[in-house]
């Protein structure tokens, strides 16, 4: 792991369900023989309506599965997914294991720092985009691959990546 | 209508609509579950079939899947579950992704045709996190099939009842790995466990439990339906079927192909994706995924099955195919491999989460100008400490690679010793070119 999230000390606050979650967050529940295994589905559930895991998400989380905070924080951090700090509204994920670098994901990776001015795990000031290298997607085949948010977009070059940037407002 | 892509699991694949379940069952689908769930052949025969069928598991070891059936207690009271390996998260394989988006109700009559196999429940279909749009196709189809009375409390009428359910993962290369996926799946974080006991034995909730890859399980039905010959037409005697490759790098035509097992890995790459781009040769072949050993250029008439790849050294994996063409730095493409190896070590086991943060740096250190002569053999003896000292394969995964690339390329990590750099480095390249142009 190359960071070291730590659970804030304070109290975190009390948020609820809105109204049209709950009964998704019950049919999540009754999937399994027991509350535990729903942590994964409930914690992507406050993640789409928040678009974080902010402290008060991950309270709300432990309490809907019956679970310590502490322990769905490990969690939460276990997996690179779940985002333990807000992420801007297109959240760019270029794949750069060896397929992709093969075909040049180390070249457009440089090219979307210079473009947007920011790193890895950066967000642009005006809270549009996150930038952030991943590990193999399974976009091999039609590498260079990369994901904003959850669609995929292939077979990527400078070019497309800047008519790709340009749409998404 | 073009050529079919394959004959088995791409026969059908590129028909429009086929992910909607009037057109699977057009072509045939779920004929063959019902025919089974009708009452007139045991589940124990279907165990039967499956295994006289050879039909070894896609995902990467390449079990009998069969097999691997007929160990479920017989006599256990507690409840049995299938559980499809939909993490597809070894680099170089996009196959299951392509299977599930295209056709998921052949996925579902596999997961049906298994459960009934072994008289579960209740199945589960774990799909990476990445895959969520997936989650949603293959949900959709599940909700069909229950609309059709092929899901739920009496499957086609059989009074044996059966849910499918998806659960999404959350980015973790090693919920691959099928007791860190059954960690996963029970709400812990994606850690393997020691086996035995196997998960046939005790798996999810500690209860008996079939785990198996999406290409496998999408296997089943064909082979129910035409009967466990018929299924060897294909493949090798010990690797019978086809086989999905998935093959990246810079061929003329990368993407998904299903051959039969057995085809020279050089066919597969010369006749299927075109050979290599315009000016490019090959120099090493990754044929089952990044955690397999390469092939050297001179070994590409080995076949793809699983004893020829043994017998050359490596594996056949998931059928993840990386093609590394002569002007890329060999040093240069472990590095990148050891890195992800590094990322995605669980943390649990301390030579797999030592080694290969160790070996990281030594590679970071041939790359950067700073090796020392005595780097390679450390790299090898590192490799060697993590070799079958881990509880999953992970480790393993990260050391092979590392062992073959020093077994057939030694004279390029030598090269960076004695010069400093890479003898050639295609990416490198591309790099500083790229980075010359104002943004």
């Amino acid at each position: 792991m190359s960071h070291a999230p730590v659970l804030p000390a304070e109290p975190a606050e009390r948020l609820a369900w809105p109204a049209e979650l709950e009964a998704e967050v019950t049919r999540a529940l009754e999937r399994y023989p027991n509350q535990r295994s729903a942590v994964l589905p409930v914690l992507w559930i406050a993640q789409r309506h928040w678009g974080w895991i902010s402290p008060g998400a991950l309270r709300l989380v432990a309490e809907s599965v019956g679970l310590p905070e502490p322990e769905v924080f490990g969690i939460a951090t276990f997996y690179t997914m779940f985002n333990l700090k807000p992420v801007g509204r297109h959240h760019l994920q270029l794949c750069m294991t060896l397929s992709c670098s093969l075909m040049g994901a180390d070249r457009l990776f440089r090219h979307l720092e210079r473009k947007l001015g920011i790193g890895h795990g950066e967000t642009t000031a005006d809270g549009r985009f996150t930038l952030r290298r991943v590990e193999c997607l399974a976009g091999c085949g039609a590498a260079p691959c990369m994901q904003v948010n959850f669609d995929y977009h292939e077979n990527l070059d400078e070019a497309r990546l800047d008519a790709l940037l340009e749409k998404l407002k | 209508v073009s050529a079919p892509r394959g004959p088995l699991l791409f026969k059908d694949i590129d028909t429009p609509g086929l992910r909607a379940i009037e057109t699977y069952r057009s072509l045939g689908g779920y004929e063959s579950a019902k025919a089974w769930t009708g009452g007139k052949r045991a589940p124990e025969e279907l165990i039967d079939v499956v295994k006289a069928s050879g039909l070894r598991g896609r995902g990467g070891a390449g079990f009998p899947a069969g097999l691997k059936w007929s160990f479920v207690p017989k006599d256990s009271p507690k409840p049995r579950y299938v559980v499809c390996n939909a993490d597809e998260s070894e680099p170089g394989t996009c196959k299951d992704r392509e299977l599930m988006e295209k056709n998921p109700h052949l996925l579902l009559e596999g997961i049906l045709l298994a459960a009934y196999a072994i008289k579960a429940n209740t199945a589960y279909i774990y799909l990476r996190g990445e895959f969520e749009t997936l989650q949603r196709i293959v949900d959709r189809a599940i909700a069909e099939a229950r609309g059709a009375g092929l899901l739920g409390t009496s499957v086609a009428g059989s009074g044996w009842a059966l849910e499918i359910h998806t659960h999404l993962g959350a980015g973790a290369y090693i919920c691959g790995e099928e007791t860190a996926l059954l960690s996963s799946l029970e709400g812990y974080r994606g850690q393997p466990r020691l086996k035995p006991p196997f998960p046939a034995v005790e798996g999810l909730y500690a209860c008996p439990t079939v785990v198996n890859n999406v290409e496998t399980l999408m296997n089943v039905p064909h082979i129910a339906t035409h009967g466990a010959q018929w299924f060897r037409q294909w493949g090798t005697e010990k690797s019978p079927g086809t086989k999905i490759f998935s093959v990246s790098g810079p061929v003329k035509r990368p993407g998904n192909y299903e051959v039969p097992l057995g085809m020279p890995l050089a066919t597969l790459l010369e006749e299927h994706c075109g050979g290599m781009r315009d000016g490019m040769k090959i120099k090493a072949v990754i044929p089952g995924g990044s955690s397999v050993p390469l092939l050297p250029a001179s070994m590409l008439a080995t076949g793809l099955d699983f004893e020829s790849m043994a017998a050359a050294g490596t594996l056949l994996g998931s059928g993840g195919v990386i093609v590394i063409d002569e002007q890329t730095c060999i040093v240069d493409a472990l590095y990148n491999i050891t890195r992800f190896y590094e990322h995605e070590s669980c943390g649990k086991c301390t030579p797999c989460r030592e080694g290969t943060y160790w070996m990281s740096e030594v590679f970071e250190r041939l790359e950067t100008g700073h090796g020392r002569e005595r780097d390679i053999d450390l790299l090898w003896d590192v490799a060697d400490n993590i070799m079958g000292k881990s509880f999953c394969a992970l480790g393993d995964a990260a050391a092979m690679p590392v062992m073959g690339a020093i077994k057939h390329f030694r004279d390029e990590f030598e090269y960076h010793v004695t010069h400093k750099r890479c003898r050639v480095n295609r990416r490198r390249a591309e790099l500083d070119a790229a980075q010359a142009v104002p943004a």
